[in-house]
């Protein structure tokens, strides 16, 4: 029976799958990357578009960075910019205590250069006119941005093929076997692929494959509730947040320059692993109204034309699964990014390439490490 | 016990008859209806102060129309009725709904849904100019506002009401330039043996034809259509006439379509399975005889899940109704059911043949130049679409949409869903059936950022 | 009384006056028109597209499309086809009065 070998065998085509794919090809490393469905098709094709570093959890920002400088050449290096522009991040505070946090967090995120700018309740509404009253403190990253979550992951895919890995859509993976040193890859429809090194990026699956390794991790799968307005002139250019604890007002937006208004937050609805299937929630969707019209009242005016959702793997502590396998030797994670992954794809793929090609990384990911879920 | 809820979407000659048939059994079903009128489109109703006779407005369809809108007048005091309410999703056995600004959720026991249909179009170069409109829109201007579409209609496309409402202006004054239909007179003469099962619809357009004729409109069949022209508005309608020889027609307004889509997105989204209809070439609901969906509860009624006309409509509205009882328990009529479908299968006969009579040209897709323009929503051209099905290697429409945006635009891909699922098949040189269908997505209209929930 | 407008007028000619404005410009409309009627008996098109190709004048009448959304200068949104024509309405065809801030 016919079998494909490669020097790494990547389980799963979404973002963090092609990135991967696509910088072991630059480090000469042959490559089959295995898709159920089609590139970028799950939560890398229907998130947000956040191209952010503020507010992410201080650990993650040196692998954030990284990937920030990749996402500034994307042209030069996939050929496609999958609408990246760096438009700045805004997110502002309706309470005393947000200017708290977001001073603590200017000051704790300072040595990672996101050159992060607090911004008084009067200055904001000279610079962001548009912002509502109740906005009373802003911090502004100025290298911020945002891309099109649709065409990134497939770009990607895509340049991965043209270096000369072998990408393969619809092929589900049925077995994992390692045998020796090798992994003896199975699929759906009898195709075999063997290699000494296997990634799991299969996103919200991806619990699914490392516990079949011994290696459970407490993952929640939830589905992101987005929606977009038609297209109005283009008058909101930097993603817009709120800096909040409390979820029911943590609506994110940001508009494309060809108008239309993206948005996302305040809560999440089911996914369902099985069925490939997630709702948006009407009564989340009605929500959202109101905090988009507390963040900027002259949404009041317009509708939105379509929402929907997508299946995101989520950890209970906040952080992803990224990083070698504590109990198989050759066997690598990246997957459970908690609705926080765009941003870093490229990044990851960066990391995990010089991961698996060299055995280490100079960015530091222990702390996304599967190991600290080992029972101790 | 308490009386089932049943609400009815629609207050066409389907979601009029459903709703007199559950009053009939005792019941006071919900109505929603988008429009502030009953009547749905084709039995569209004038506005107050209009004058016009039935026999005007509606021609040999005049007591139908008339019988339709009296019942629905007198059901008013027996229903809940709920006129410029907009059913936007509906999920978990509750049909999510606005009026105004003001959103609200209707739980129910069972959900009829008699959305009607909207034109089916082809795209053609120029197609978005002002001046151009569907035959269905052609017809509104007419009947609901007294107006033509412009002072020199032509008219473009296929099937049945192609010529009714070419015939329509001409009766009302309006000046008729030209009728060009795709289908060949070749086409027609297959279909007599189908279109046999009812022998009224076929005298009665017959009877229109004629009309056209003695009125001297030039009527062309078998024809091409190549372009619209104008200098930001209708001026010129080219075609190729069947024997090859090149049509311009000076005109200020295009009237065109193509027989009618369902609006299924309501079906859709309740999770009913839609599944490839070759005869009228979309993807419509699966249903039983009766109007049943494939989730339990949900019954679909008129053309929003079979077009089969105004009048199978009402039949359409009255077996879903009784299919409703008698899932919910329910005794029924089983002697007259036996008899509306048997009605319904004459239809169906019927609209099987209009089917080969009148094809959809699905093959003018591929034909297309380039530079036309396929989504009116977003303004993508046929090539943009072209080049994403092939170079990006989208194999189906969902994945061309995303990186197209063909359906992302605020009609959902109601007006280039069908035109653009054969221009990807083409590109991939597949059946127009393997490349799928653009998943339902909400709200099935454009929902308002003021929306908010009742009380809140 | 010839118009430069886009729809003609073949019937129910005698309905009362009522008066709107169109770019600035007062005309004025029939009780029971829709504003897209009331509009397209004045004028060629009711909006510019968002996207390049020029001027639209709606397409389906029956709220399908969603061709047809017109602006008022205050910043609001009209479904033309299916909005009754009011007295007082103003409406502008070209430009988009968003956002309105303050």
């Amino acid at each position: 029976m016919n079998e494909q070998a490669a020097d790494v065998i990547i389980v799963g085509g979404g973002f963090m799958g092609a990135a991967t794919a696509f910088f072991l090809r630059q480090r000469g490393r042959s490559v089959i990357l295995l898709e159920r469905g089609l590139i970028g098709q799950q939560a890398s094709g229907v998130n947000f578009g956040n191209v952010r570093r503020q507010g992410r959890h201080i650990c993650q920002l040196p692998l954030a960075n990284r990937s920030r400088a990749i996402w500034g050449r994307l042209s030069e290096l996939i050929g496609e910019d999958a609408e990246f522009l760096k438009t700045g991040h805004l997110r502002i505070g309706y309470r005393p205590e947000h200017i708290g946090m977001m001073e603590a967090y200017r000051d704790a995120s300072d040595p990672y250069g996101l050159d992060l700018e607090l911004i008084s309740a009067n200055q904001l509404r000279q610079r962001f006119p548009f912002l509502g009253p109740e906005a009373i403190v802003g911090s502004f990253a100025p290298h911020d941005g945002h891309a099109n979550p649709r065409l990134a992951a497939p770009a990607f895919g895509r340049a991965a093929r043209r270096a000369g890995a072998t990408v393969v859509e619809n092929a589900e993976v049925d077995t994992i076997d390692k045998v020796s040193t090798d992994f003896l890859v199975q699929t759906k429809d009898g195709r075999r692929f063997r290699a000494p090194a296997v990634q799991i990026s299969a996103g919200a699956w991806g619990n699914r494959l490392s516990t079949r390794f011994g290696e459970p991790v407490p993952m929640i799968v939830k589905g992101p509730q987005m929606g977009v307005t038609e297209a109005v002139p283009y008058a909101l250019t930097p993603v817009l947040g709120v800096s909040t604890k409390d979820k029911l007002e943590a609506i994110y937006l940001r508009q494309v320059t060809r108008g239309n208004i993206v948005f996302g937050g305040t809560g999440h609805g089911p996914a369902d692993l099985d069925t490939i299937r997630a709702r948006v929630d009407p009564a989340v969707t009605l929500h959202q109204f109101t905090q988009l019209t507390r963040f900027v009242p002259a949404l009041a005016a317009l509708r939105i034309i379509r929402v929907w959702s997508g299946i995101e793997g989520y950890m209970d502590d906040d952080v992803p699964v990224m990083g070698p396998s504590a109990k198989v030797p050759g066997l690598f994670y990246a997957f459970g990014f908690c609705g926080a992954g765009f941003q870093l794809g490229p990044g990851v793929g960066d990391v995990m390439a010089e991961l698996i090609d060299t055995g280490h990384t100079s960015t530091p990911i222990e702390p996304f490490h599967i190991s600290r879920f080992a029972a101790s | 016990m308490a009386d089932p809820r049943i609400v009815i979407v629609g207050a066409g000659p389907a979601g009029t008859r459903a709703a007199e048939t559950l009053v009939a059994a005792g019941l006071r079903p919900i109505v929603v209806n988008e429009a502030a009128a009953s009547g749905g489109q084709i039995y569209r109703r004038q506005p107050p102060g209009f004058t016009r006779s039935a026999e005007t407005l509606y021609g040999t369809e005049a007591s139908r129309a008339t019988a339709v809108h009296a019942t629905f007048d007198g059901l008013v005091g027996k229903i809940e009725y709920r006129p410029e309410t907009l059913a936007w999703n509906v999920q978990d056995g509750a049909l999510h709904i606005l009026h105004g600004v003001q959103a609200s959720r209707l739980p129910f026991d069972a959900l009829i849904i008699a959305t009607g249909a909207t034109d089916r179009v082809m795209p053609l170069p120029g197609w978005t100019l002002p001046g151009v409109y569907s035959l269905g829109a052609s017809q509104i201007a007419l009947k609901a506002q007294g107006c033509a579409i412009g002072r020199r209609v032509a008219f473009m496309g296929t099937g049945p009401l192609l010529y009714l409402v070419a015939s329509q202006y001409v009766k009302a004054g309006a000046a008729v330039v030209a009728v060009l239909d795709t289908s060949p007179l070749s086409a027609r003469l297959r279909a007599l043996p189908l279109m046999a099962a009812r022998p009224d619809v076929l005298l009665k357009g017959v009877g229109v034809m004629l009309r056209l004729r003695r009125a001297g409109v030039p009527i062309h069949l078998g024809i091409t259509p190549v372009a619209i022209e104008g200098d930001g508005e209708v001026a010129l309608l080219r075609a190729t006439a069947a024997n090859g020889t090149a049509l311009e027609i000076a005109c200020d307004a295009v009237g065109i379509g193509y027989h009618l889509r369902s609006e299924t997105q309501l079906a859709d989204l309740a999770g009913c399975t839609l599944a490839f209809d070759a005869a009228s070439h979309q993807w419509l609901p699966v249903l039983d005889q009766d109007g049943r969906a494939s989730v339990a509860g949900i019954y679909l009624a008129g053309d929003g899940g079979r077009i089969l006309g105004a009048d199978g409509a009402e039949t359409a509205g009255k077996l879903a109704a009784y299919a409703a009882l008698a899932d919910l328990g329910r005794t029924v009529p089983d002697a007259d059911i036996e008899k509306l479908r048997s009605s319904q299968r004459r239809m169906d006969r019927f609209r099987r043949g209009l089917a080969i009579a009148f094809p959809w040209p699905a093959h003018l897709a591929a034909a297309l130049p380039d530079e036309t323009l396929v989504c009116r929503c977003e303004a993508i051209t046929a090539g943009e679409l072209r080049h994403v099905a092939t170079a990006l290697d989208a194999p189906e429409v969902n994945r061309a949409k995303a990186f197209s945006r063909v359906g992302m635009g605020r009609c959902q891909g109601r007006y280039c869903g069908l035109a653009g699922a054969e221009i990807v098949a083409a590109a991939r040189g597949v059946g127009v059936e393997q490349v799928g269908r653009l998943r339902g997505q909400a709200p099935v209209r454009p929902l308002p950022i003021a929306a908010r929930v009742d009380g809140a | 009384m010839p118009t430069d407008g886009r729809f003609e007028r073949l019937a129910e000619l005698d309905r009362p006056a009522v008066p709107i404005e169109i770019d600035g410009k007062p005309v004025t409309a029939r009780q029971g028109d829709t504003l897209l009627v009331a509009i397209l008996t004045h004028v060629g098109s009711l909006r510019v597209s968002e996207f390049g190709d020029g001027p639209r004048a709606g397409f389906c009448l029956m709220g399908a499309c969603q061709d047809c959304w017109v602006w008022t200068p205050d910043g609001e949104r009209l479904q033309a086809c299916g909005t009754p024509v009011q007295a007082g309405m103003r409406i502008v065809t070209r430009g988009a009065p968003w956002p309105i801030l303050g």
